[in-house]
């Protein structure tokens, strides 16, 4: 078994001039990096680590934009043995009073020694510190150690053992920000080897293209840490110059010949949606192999505008496949075969909504399709189980929970967490599916999550924001997203009860809820309803019920 | 010409991006910086400006920088529009 390190090492001396990593960023020209020039950056900063007194095994957050010095001071703390957490950068559209707590309460869990930044977000690191805590550096990256050949003897990365944390990795908002999963070289690389077999990976011929953000599971994974230890090229361009120009992905597959893509659904609707053909004069698709549809439900219908729009460049429509995946089994948990299109199953609508089964459609009643995530891949088992624990036959559906040897070390420093979340080494995924011939078909959640664009976010985060607000009755509050076929993603809905029956009033508490938690969470919200009292739905025990009071407005919505 | 510009982007932003039609919208409150336009619904609004009046806004060009509320918005489109009845055709 080995490390990450010591695959490190191997690329240096085997396939030193092999692009790595070839960095996009919106006038600029594209800048690429070697494996023999990412293992020298990185060692600039595993140098820079050992300076500063980082010891193996101790936690460094990396708050950085998209760039080399993110990719280098990553692998920088792998080759010292530390763990690496990359956490989103506080952007114009946040709040800094909430980042900054944000940023301490994650700090207060995962008790991180080192913070490496870069001079523009410096201030605001150190304004999230407190004395006592364990922050004992931040590093700005002008003032890492000179370049020089890496003595691999002497790196403690080289020494880790397989079963090693090797980094942490968290999802978005106050909540998920306080859970870290913590993943161990051994479980990352059993990830990678089955899933490359899922995929038929060729690091001759593949190229991976890219914009997602490495804070993500699907980006870190996927997109970064897969090509790199798998010595396939990656091309990666800014998740900011792609949300404002999509059409970039397509030129840089076609300019690159890109093979492999992984896209959240929403991407697909954006992309058919949102590019003009202007933009795609000359571009050539016929190369991408698999586009894979990740982290938040697929949809058929997302796919079929995605190949309507873009067969007209070369797309071949069973490039796109679906993947199931989270990151405490690393990423992926299923793949859909490469060799065909996802299989899509058609249910009859009533009998799945109304006895949660999945059944071929009656004649003459609506009928719904649902497109599968896959199969296991070859180190995962998945079973579908009730509230008991008890397993369920084909086309029943119940909780999705999995078992495999690419598992979460744990929650770190959570072992509440990690102890709800594995119950005999199973992990539950709190996502409700169902089996069909060994097909995946994820239907919901049971947990209350809302995923926008691929990101989880928790409810009770936005709905302690709305709280907040002047005039808004303290706890009565609701949020939970609803599906918008147009944007392939879930919307956001506040619902907040104030005293006020005056729609004047109620607009400008509206405004106002809207603006705050905006602000405090980079979460645009599409409905902010204000209602009077007694609107919002509570369980006996006084909890607010989240899909009772969906239901509710979805019910006002359409009436 | 600006008097026929703002209200159709209030209506706009209101209707299609923030689903609340109608929300009043003031000319200096601050639409990208405030986090009230997402950078998604902000390839609508390029896309709008575009589709509405002949106009482009370029990817690179949105952002707070460039334009952050409704008036400096208006006179963007405003002076673009004046532009290209000036010169340069619209389509390439």
């Amino acid at each position: 078994m080995t490390t990450f390190s010591n695959l490190l090492q191997l690329s240096y001396l085997e396939i030193p001039e092999k692009v790595s990593i070839v960095l996009q960023n919106a006038g600029q020209p594209d800048q690429e990096i070697t494996y023999r020039q990412l293992i020298l950056g990185a060692n600039r900063y595993a140098l820079t680590l050992t300076r500063e007194e980082i010891k193996p095994g101790e936690v460094v957050l990396l708050i950085l934009q998209h760039g080399q010095d993110l990719a280098f001071s990553f692998w920088g703390a792998v080759l010292r043995s530390a763990m690496p957490a990359i956490m989103p950068f506080l952007s114009e559209k946040l709040s800094p009073e909430r980042y900054r707590a944000d940023l301490a309460s994650l700090i207060s869990i995962t008790k991180p020694s080192a913070i490496i930044t870069s001079a523009e977000f410096e201030e605001e690191a150190r304004s999230a510190l407190i004395p006592g805590d364990s922050v004992r550096r931040v590093i700005v990256t002008n003032t890492i150690e000179p370049q020089s050949e890496p003595d691999f003897d002497t790196l403690a990365g080289v020494k880790a053992s397989p079963e090693d944390i090797v980094l942490l990795q968290h999802s978005s908002g106050t909540t998920g920000l306080q859970k870290g999963v913590a993943l161990s070289h051994k479980a990352v690389l059993n990830q990678l080897d089955a899933y490359s077999k899922a995929i038929n990976l060729d690091p001759e011929k593949d190229v991976i293209v890219s914009w997602l953000p490495l804070y993500h599971d699907m980006g870190l994974i996927a997109c970064f840490l897969l090509p790199v230890l798998m010595r396939v090229t990656l091309v990666e361009m800014s998740p900011f110059d792609w949300v404002r120009a999509p059409y970039k992905l397509m030129q840089s597959v076609s300019q690159y010949k890109g093979t492999l893509s992984w896209l959240p659904n929403f991407a697909f609707n954006f992309s058919a949606n949102k590019i003009r053909e202007r933009n795609l004069e000359g571009v050539d698709l016929s190369t991408w192999r698999a586009i894979i549809n990740c982290s938040e439900p697929v949809h058929v219908e997302s796919h079929k505008i995605f190949a309507e729009k873009f067969s007209a460049f070369g797309l071949r429509p069973q490039a796109l496949q679906t993947c199931y995946a989270m990151a405490e089994n690393v990423f992926g948990v299923t793949q859909s075969p490469l060799d065909q299109s996802p299989v899509v199953d058609e249910i009859d609508r009533e009998v799945f909504m109304t006895q949660r089964l999945a059944t071929p459609p009656i004649v003459g009643r609506p009928a719904m399709k649902m497109m599968s995530s896959g199969q296991s891949l070859a180190n995962t088992k998945i079973r579908i189980v009730d509230e008991n624990g008890k397993d369920l036959p084909d086309r029943v559906v119940g909780e999705i929970i999995m078992q495999s040897d690419c598992m979460l070390t744990e929650y770190y420093n959570r072992p509440d967490a990690t102890e709800l979340a594995l119950r005999n080494g199973w992990y539950m995924t709190g996502d409700y599916g169902y089996l069909a011939n060994g097909e995946l078909y994820v239907s919901g959640r049971k947990k209350d999550m809302i995923i926008v664009g691929g990101k989880n976010i928790y409810p009770q985060d936005l709905e302690s924001l709305a709280n907040e607000v002047p005039g808004v009755h303290p706890g009565r509050t609701v949020a939970f997203g609803i599906y918008d076929e147009e944007a392939g993603t879930e919307e956001v809905v506040i619902i907040a009860e104030v005293d006020s029956e005056e729609p004047s009033e109620q607009e400008v508490i509206a405004d106002a809820i809207r603006k705050h938690v905006t602000k405090s969470s980079a979460i645009a919200l599409r409905h902010v309803k204000v209602v009077g009292e007694k609107w919002i739905v509570k369980t006996s025990s006084g909890k607010t019920a989240r899909s009772a009071n969906k239901e509710k407005f979805i019910q006002e919505l359409n009436s | 010409m600006t008097e026929d510009i703002t209200p159709a982007l209030v209506k706009f932003i209101a209707e299609k991006i923030l689903k609340q039609a109608n929300k009043i919208i003031k000319t200096d409150e601050a639409l990208i910086s405030s986090g009230l336009i997402d950078s998604f619904s902000l390839m609508d609004l390029a896309l709008f400006i575009e589709d509405t009046f002949g106009v482009r806004i370029e990817d690179t060009e949105l952002n707070a920088q460039t334009f952050d509320n409704l008036s400096q918005l208006t006179e963007l489109i405003a002076s673009r529009m004046q532009g290209r009845s000036a010169a340069a055709p619209l389509h390439q």
